[in-house]
């Protein structure tokens, strides 16, 4: 109930609709006897004191006609939804029942009917039901059904394609059970939300149909027939149309907002979002001079989102020229944060800060924005997990390459696509001409992960972030595009930031390894001495869980105990301590990552 | 539209037109086109259908209904042979095709005027209206959302975002009749600054397409906004700005053809929504429009008006989604329609 | 048990390709291949979810139980970790209970859990329920797809030994699908490799690995990353 009242919208929302229900209940009881009062005294008057909303041809008081036609109007909506709601149900519930030609026989007529506007319809039923209300309401019913059924069809369709029914069905839970037991509760709450939303679409449709003269019919009146006579009379009296139309749109809005907060509400559950901004990291050692032969030096890069949430807490990095470093790291260890904070792209509202933070030997915060762009878009390239997601489908490749050199380097479309050519060449794509002429869903995984490498290969880059760009690759494809990364950083002299959460991988590649664990670099050490040198206890007990090809398979593997923390519960020690063997009195300070043998670092109290 | 905003990519322009020809000839070619035209001519029977049994499934005898009890027994009996009443259902429906496929749709019961008149007099009123202010909702909509969806990316800017949720939320709620009768009351019973009614010259046409479109409009624009702010927060945009592409670029080139699908969707659609939707403002306007004769059809049981106008707007409804359909499989490159 | 002949098209694709594959009682065995092999949708026409022709001799085919490769999508979110385990069990309501905490003990889950939902349980216990769950309705076999891709490796040796102590302990088969070949040979005793929706080598883990038959399987040991250890 709370997030109702949390915005303005669901504050209007809920009031408006409460106080339709009230007007429902309450509006004849009170102004019953006076919207009836015949005073032929006061026939066809405009707005005065003893009526605000004028009167109508009898002479009765409009505004209490406004109030007590509320109870029809909602009335007759609410069963116009019902019927279209329940209809519905059944209709899309159908398909998961009968037999597959009569299934889908029924899905093909739901979706006809679905594309058909509701007003037709409607005005179809009520041409076979008859004027009036009951011929209106059937009509409106009709037409609310078959958006209900679609949307049943498509609920229980992703319910039933989900792996625990699949389970469900092995385990032979009979058909009846799966549906009350999986299907109906996972698809309640969405249709319990349309149904607000529909309810205000068939008050407004009532209405609209009542406002022709094809609803309700006098002496009856509900809103729409209130209108219907006010109308009119517009030109003469225009204030006897207002109330009426007042009501109708109050009422649909309130039911339109409230159905939007409540569906907002409803898919925002996970996440909490908090004001408060993450704990300030401690800052730590000498800053010390920048390193003029690096291509990359961060020094205590800090990520924080609101709500202390700090998922990068104080990392330093040096990168050299020609070197292919490993960040390795379970998820949620902060790894690929670290990428998107060196290229700059770390998502709103999360907050970066490094007392250092320098590419290709200038500082990024104290380049000109406009040089910073360049920089940033010439000499680093990113390469990102999924290669089809990485590409965009719309464009051609040629055309998704050669950007990079129109933009940054004042080159021609001509000379940009023939470079972009070239580049597709140079990641060994065959017929890179025809290739870059075609969109991305034409190549496979493989070429278009090359693809996304020469796109790097644009400008002329000193830094290439590759966040785990071989993961959603088979093993295979996986070999070349590695091969293919250490070509391109052997030939260009770039360097490589390779990101990865497979230290077999890491292993193969890089030349140095970088461990992180919560948020933190543990370790950083030459990749030779990762599989026997590790010094700290996380990287030994993650080099020892990942069997290999000669694992002995008569001893269990090993594992480690317990779960990393998450960014917001990072404690102010070792945050390995919980999980730790080793672990003393003493890790509950934080260990600084120290020197431990040459180009070995290590943050343990322990390590010997 | 649609396609001058597709970009041609890097190559020469020409280029854009082979490649949508290239995949017109491949959807050919794997039966798409026939399958969507096979699905519009199984739907328009089923409409005949349906509006042949409306006559039928009208409790009573739709002639008594409409004559009333007064009218003489020899006329009801005259007026049922005309309308061919008393033969075999099955007759009756193979005339009825036969005299629909010929452009006959009967006369009017009342003015005795033949069906296809009344239609081919006040179907173009109608469909100007709707097809105007479709395009009016779109030009504004599409870059309303857009605008929005930057904005409000990542939750940044609450004001902007409960600001839009809450406006077009309230907007799309109120339907267009009273939008109709408001603009009516300001501006032209109030300040006199347009005609009240009637079609008579463009500055006529103002406040109906007003009506028509500040609804659709609203829900376009939010279709737009999570269409887009769904792009933003794709790979392809991450890496586009790792590029450190100019906004433009990323914004025009990038995401606007990728949200156009949808919105497309949605339009044709809107285009049938609002054919029905101006009915009501073609009666608030006195439109010389079909919806105006449909109205008066169903008060005053002129039945063959009603199912010969019915019975038209089906049709619309068919062609125009057989339409989106067939230009979205064109548009698509990567085919996410669904083969169904 | 023995999968015979079993084909599976899909259209005109043909997903699975006239495979033969023993699995002795007792017995895991590993199955590996790419995105594309065939590997999943053997595994689901075994387990009676997709149609085959072809013939699975030996199991009777409601003995088949499967656990998939992401515990959050095969555990329904809206029931409880006790109620998804006791999906299966074929108990007298007083006896389930009972059975229940037998079952989250064998995963070497602690029974506290039983009330507790899926998202409030980490990636390796949410995997472990859906074990335990499968092992509820006493399975001739046990099929594992892809079980661990989804974990993290301080979390994956944790599930292979499960799996392996599963089999000492109680004498389950299971078929053990993965991508990843170290794990396969790590858990399996005999090895099958599909290709293109064909088998084209089977045999005992160490064989297959040391002495590799076809040459697709050689190209795929030689893409396996290895970490060099001393």
């Amino acid at each position: 109930m709370r997030h109702l009242l949390r915005t303005p919208a669901g504050i209007a929302g809920t009031l408006l609709v409460a106080l339709m229900v009230i007007l429902a209940i309450a509006g004849p009881l009170i102004w019953g006897a006076e919207a009836e009062r015949i005073d032929s005294a006061a026939i066809l008057q405009g707005a005065s004191a003893a009526h605000p909303l004028g009167t109508d041809n009898l002479g009765r008081d409009i505004l209490a006609r406004v109030l007590v036609g509320g109870r029809l109007s909602l009335g007759l909506a609410l069963i116009a939804t019902l019927i279209g709601a329940v209809a519905g149900v059944l209709l899309g519930a159908l398909p998961s029942v009968l037999p597959r030609r009569a299934a889908r026989l029924v899905t093909g007529t739901v979706n006809a009917l679905v594309a058909f506007p509701g007003l037709l319809l409607a005005m179809f039923t009520a041409v076979i039901a008859g004027l009036g209300a009951r011929g209106a309401v059937l009509g409106i019913g009709a037409a609310l059904a078959p958006g209900f059924a679609r949307l049943t069809q498509t609920l229980a369709a992703s319910v039933a394609g989900a792996d625990y029914v699949s389970v469900a069905r092995m385990l032979g839970v009979s058909r009846w059970r799966v549906l009350t037991r999986h299907v109906l509760p996972n698809i309640a709450e969405p249709l319990i939300l349309n149904l607000t939303q529909a309810l205000g679409g068939a008050l407004i449709a009532l209405a609209g149909m009542s406002f022709l003269g094809l609803g309700v019919q006098p002496p009856s009146f509900d809103w729409g027939r209130l209108l219907f006579d006010g109308f009119g009379r517009i030109y003469a009296t225009p204030a006897v149309a207002l109330g009426p139309a007042a009501a109708i749109a109050l009422a649909g809005i309130g039911f339109n907002l409230l159905g939007d907060v409540l569906a907002r509400a409803a898919s925002r559950r996970a996440t909490p979002p908090g004001e408060a901004a993450g704990r300030p990291v401690p800052e730590v050692g000498e800053l010390g001079e920048p390193d003029q032969d690096a291509v990359l030096e961060v020094r205590d890069l800090t990520v924080a989102f609101p709500g202390g949430v700090t998922p990068v807490r104080g990392l330093s990095l040096t990168v050299a020229p020609g070197e292919i470093v490993g960040l390795v790291g379970e998820s949620g260890s902060g790894k690929s944060l670290t990428a998107s904070a060196i290229g700059g792209l770390v998502p709103y509202p999360g907050e970066v800060s490094a007392r250092r933070l320098r590419l290709c030997g200038a500082d990024l915060d104290e380049l000109p924005e406009q040089e910073r762009r360049k920089l940033l878009g010439t000499s680093l390239a990113m390469v990102f997990q999924d290669p089809m997601a990485s590409l965009n489908p719309a464009l051609r490749i040629g055309g998704q390459l050669a950007e990079v050199a129109t933009v940054h380097q004042g080159a021609s479309r001509t000379e940009a696509f023939a470079r972009a050519v070239d580049r597709l060449e140079h990641v060994r794509i065959p017929e890179p001409a025809a290739r870059a002429r075609q969109h991305p869903h034409e190549l496979s995984g493989g070429m278009r992960q090359r693809a996304v490498i020469a796109m790097g290969l644009m400008g002329e880059p000193r830094l290439i972030i590759a966040d785990e760009p071989t993961t959603a690759l088979d093993v295979t494809v996986q070999r070349e595009i590695l091969r293919l990364l250490r070509e391109v950083t052997d030939e260009t002299g770039a360097a490589t930031l390779f990101i990865s959460h497979d230290i077999a991988v890491i292993g193969e590649l890089c030349h140095r390894v970088v461990v992180m664990y919560a948020g933190r670099v543990v370790e950083e050490l030459p990749v030779e001495g990762l599989a026997s040198d590790a010094a700290h206890p996380y990287t030994r007990a993650l080099v020892a869980s990942l069997p290999d090809m000669e694992t002995d398979r008569s001893r269990p593997l090993a594992s480690i105990p317990g779960r990393q923390p998450s960014p917001a519960e990072v404690p102010d020690g070792c945050a390995f301590a919980d999980r730790c063997e080793l672990a003393s009195a003493k890790c509950a300070e934080l260990p600084p990552l120290i020197p431990y043998r040459a180009g070995h670092r290590v943050a343990c109290w322990e390590a010997k | 539209m649609a396609e001058s905003l597709r970009p041609s990519a890097a190559g020469p322009s020409a280029e854009g037109g082979r490649a949508a020809r290239r995949t017109l000839a491949g959807r050919v070619r794997n039966g798409f086109v026939l399958r969507r035209v096979v699905r519009f001519v199984v739907s328009l029977a089923v409409l005949l259908v349906a509006s042949f049994a409306m006559m039928h499934l009208i409790p009573g005898d739709p002639v008594r209904a409409s004559l009333g009890p007064a009218a003489p027994v020899e006329l009801v009996a005259a007026r049922r042979a005309a309308l061919g009443l008393d033969e075999p259902i099955l007759s009756q429906l193979l005339s009825y095709v036969r005299n629909v496929l010929s452009g006959d749709f009967g006369t009017s019961f009342l003015s005795g005027e033949p069906v296809r008149e009344i239609i081919a007099s006040r179907l173009p009123n109608t469909l100007g209206l709707a097809l105007i202010a479709t395009v009016v909702a779109l030009l504004v909509a599409v870059p309303l959302g857009m605008w929005a969806a930057i904005r409000t990316e990542n939750g940044r800017n609450r004001g902007t975002e409960v600001t839009f949720t809450s406006a077009t939320g309230a907007a799309v709620a109120v339907p267009e009749f009273l939008y109709s009768i408001a603009l009516v009351t300001v501006f032209a019973i109030g300040l006199r600054w347009f005609p009240p009614a009637g079609k008579a010259g463009p500055v006529s046409y103002i406040l109906p397409i007003l009506s028509l479109s500040i609804s659709p409009t609203a829900m376009i624009a939010r279709i737009s906004r999570v269409e887009t702010l769904r792009e933003l927060g794709s790979d392809y945009v991450r890496l586009a700005r790792a590029k450190r592409l100019p906004a433009a670029r990323l914004y025009f080139r990038h995401v606007l053809p990728n949200t156009l699908t949808a919105t497309l969707t949605v339009g044709g659609l809107l285009l049938t929504a609002l054919i029905a939707g101006s009915v009501l403002v073609e009666y608030v306007f006195a439109w010389p429009g079909l919806g105006l004769r449909i109205v008066e059809s169903i008060t005053q049981k002129d039945y063959p008006v009603a199912q010969g106008v019915i019975l038209v707007y089906g049709a619309i409804v068919l062609v125009v989604n057989l339409l989106v359909d067939l230009l979205l499989g064109v548009l698509d490159p990567t085919s996410k329609l669904k083969e169904t | 048990m023995i999968i015979k002949n079993l084909t599976v098209r899909f259209g005109s694709f043909t997903a699975v390709d006239d495979v033969t594959l023993e699995i002795p009682d007792g017995a895991i065995v590993g199955l590996v291949g790419e995105s594309g092999s065939g590997k999943s949708t053997l595994a689901r026409a075994v387990s009676g979810l997709v149609p085959y022709t072809g013939a699975v001799e030996g199991v009777d085919p409601g003995r088949v139980q499967m656990v998939f490769q992401d515990p959050l999508t095969s555990l329904d979110p809206r029931m409880t970790v006790g109620a998804s385990v006791a999906e299966g069990l074929r108990l007298p309501r007083a006896a389930r209970q009972a059975e229940v905490e037998r079952l989250l003990t064998l995963v070497s889950l602690p029974v506290s859990l039983a009330g507790r939902y899926p998202r409030e349980l980490s990636g390796g216990q949410r995997q472990r329920v859906a074990i335990a769950r499968a092992l509820g309705a006493r399975p001739a076999l046990l099929i594992a797809d892809e079980i661990t891709s989804a974990l993290d490796v301080s979390v994956q040796g944790a599930v292979l030994n499960l799996i392996r102590s599963l089999r000492e302990e109680i004498g389950l088969s299971m078929l053990f699908i993965s991508h990843n070949l170290a794990v396969v040979r790590y858990v399996s005793d005999v090895v099958a490799v599909m290709h293109r929706g064909r088998l084209v080598e089977a045999g005992p883990a160490e064989e297959v690995v040391k002495a590799p038959a076809d040459a697709y399987t050689r190209s795929l040991l030689d893409a396996v990353p290895r970490l060099a250890r001393s």
